[in-house]
């Protein structure tokens, strides 16, 4: 299947010669959620503002649905909605006429069933009548989630969804993102938070430096790249490791009460039974055994620090 | 064509002009009040008569190209620097509508606004002196041109403006001035030769000499000339948004 977005050795230069964004190549499948992560600067939002239009791109292109951004512009923007970083809103307007704007101004007639049954799912039915200025910041970002998917957008970018909000209405979001998503909307997010793209994406793209470092199924991601860390709480504490289990990847925690053995899911042999057998040998009691897997941030933080580490590519002539 | 989109911006617009509908209201008509007390009352009690039209009656021309060529140009400006200023432009930038689309809602609406006003001065006027017009369907289109042209430079000026003392800056620097000495308030006759020769390089000159043709059949210069000043003028006004919709200047980077 063809992917909904397209982005092909996509190039940003501003006029101040910084380059955001280095022959990017990118491929969205339609209904997935793809989590876009990066650290500040990456060119995350300058990405997204040039798929949506917003930003001419230098070179290279983007088509949304098989339509060229910038050819077909009409049909490639109306298969888009975006809801922007910052809360942006005309602070004296009523949620239902700001909601009803949008959809106009993506060629939507007038639908008031439509947009009071996107307003009730995204709670708001009973705020239809306020004043923006009224909302809770919780409430304008819902207003501007109604704004993005007023005209039925198949594709929706979320630029940081979740910057600034408390626990409850991120939780909140993200059970919107799902519902949007069964609903068979593609979504493309950024964040700066590794836990929300661990909760809620299907494929991660890491971005750095305005190039893609990284585009992965997320679970593939995190087995590749995700060492496991096996915890053995000790009955009584030692003040060495015993030379009969001395072996790559065993330390011992500094309280001397557990062991702490890194080993790869993936080698055939992941030294734990050999462990385990080694530890009764020298007579060594367990009180209790946990294992954790590496986070999305660690993997993350690893993958940018990995690029910064490597001689950086020269650029194309 | 977008339709939808137009009528979305336009309708938009005007929700916010009848927001403040009272205010909208009430400005013109006290002020227009004001200029009969001063001009026409304290001033016109000396002139009388301008060429056979009572001084009363001839301001009223200049009076409303006066406010419309104001209200049109911070109406416009003012429509579009907004979203710039709180950032929801980006729904514009991103929406599947091109510059005439956009310029046609912000404009059309801008124009409207500024007409209304214009007819609210007309009535007001009314009650004041007893007016006659000549020429019907010229004041209409004078009227409309003027209101569409002035709503243009607006809109440019709104994209322009990086914050609210340059989107003041023009309307008060250049617009009132070149408003007030462009014979609004007289005939360019009256004044001394050499600054007659100054007064016709004022765009305005033309437009409220025309303007003032379709009231009373007398003007400054040929109305001919006046209609294409103005024509003129909205199609540089055109060419100009035209131009910064396809290079992004002020709009995309």
């Amino acid at each position: 299947m063809a992917p909904i977005v397209k982005v092909e050795d996509l190039t940003k230069r501003y006029e101040s010669g910084f380059t955001a964004l280095e022959g990017v190549d990118l491929e969205i499948e339609e209904g997935e959620i793809i989590a876009l992560l990066g650290p500040n600067g990456a060119g995350k939002t300058t990405l997204i503002s040039t798929i949506c239009g917003i930003t001419m791109p230098t070179s290279g292109s983007v088509s949304v649905g098989g339509y060229d951004t910038v050819r077909d512009f009409r049909k490639a923007r109306q298969m888009i909605g975006l809801v922007p970083q910052e809360i942006s809103l005309e602070p004296f307007e009523k949620v239902v006429a700001t909601v009803n704007f949008s959809r106009g101004l993506f060629g939507m007639s007038p639908n008031r069933g439509f947009v009071d049954d996107l307003l009730r799912k995204l709670s708001l039915i009973d705020k239809r009548d306020t004043k923006v200025k009224e909302l809770s910041g919780g409430m304008r970002r819902r207003v501007l989630i109604a704004k993005a998917l007023a005209h039925e957008p198949r594709v929706l970018f979320l630029d940081e969804p979740t910057a600034g909000v408390d626990v409850e209405l991120r939780k909140d979001m993200w059970d919107i993102v799902a519902e949007l998503k069964a609903q068979g909307v593609t979504i493309i997010l950024t964040t700066h938070y590794i836990e929300e793209a661990e909760a809620i994406a299907d494929r991660i793209a890491v971005i750095d430096k305005g190039r893609i470092l990284l585009v992965e199924n997320k679970a593939d991601l995190m087995t590749r790249l995700g060492a496991k860390e096996l915890r053995i709480e000790l009955a009584e504490p030692v003040d060495a490791i015993p030379d009969s289990l001395a072996r790559e990847g065993l330390e011992l925690a500094p309280d001397g009460r557990a062991l702490i053995y890194i080993y790869d899911t993936r080698s055939e042999r992941t030294g734990i039974t050999r462990l385990l057998a080694d530890l009764q040998a020298a007579g060594l009691q367990l009180a209790d055994l946990q294992t954790k897997q590496s986070s999305l941030e660690e993997i993350f933080v690893g993958l940018v620090h990995q690029a910064d580490a490597a001689p950086a590519k020269e650029p194309a002539a | 064509m977008n339709h939808n989109a137009i009528v979305a911006i336009y309708q938009y617009e005007m929700a916010r002009f009848f927001r403040t509908l009272l205010q909208s209201f009430i400005s013109p008509v006290v002020s227009t009040s004001l200029y009969f007390v001063v001009f026409g009352a304290a001033i016109g009690s000396r002139i009388e008569e301008v060429e056979g039209v009572s001084y009363g009656a001839f301001i009223v021309p200049g009076l409303i190209m006066l406010s419309v060529m104001q209200q049109a140009t911070s109406n416009a400006s003012f429509g579009i620097y907004f979203p710039k200023f709180i950032g929801t432009i980006y729904e514009h930038l991103s929406a599947p509508i091109d510059f005439l689309e956009i310029t046609i809602g912000y404009v059309g609406a801008a124009a409207t606004k500024a007409l209304f006003i214009g007819v609210v001065i007309l009535i007001t006027a009314g009650f004041f002196v007893d007016l006659q017009i000549q020429n019907w369907p010229a004041m209409i289109a004078f009227l409309i041109l003027t209101c569409i042209s002035f709503s243009l430079l607006g809109f440019i000026i709104g994209i322009w403006a990086k914050n609210f003392e340059q989107l003041q800056l023009i309307p008060l620097l250049v617009i009132t001035p070149l408003v007030f000495l462009g014979g609004s308030f007289y005939s360019i006759s009256m004044l001394p030769p050499a600054w007659q020769t100054v007064a016709y390089f004022n765009p305005v000159v033309y437009l409220v000499s025309g303007f003032r043709w379709s009231f009373f059949g007398m003007s400054d210069v040929p109305v001919l000339i006046s209609l294409g000043a103005i024509a003129g003028f909205t199609a540089l006004g055109l060419a100009v948004v035209a131009w910064i919709f396809r290079t992004g200047w002020r709009l995309r980077q």
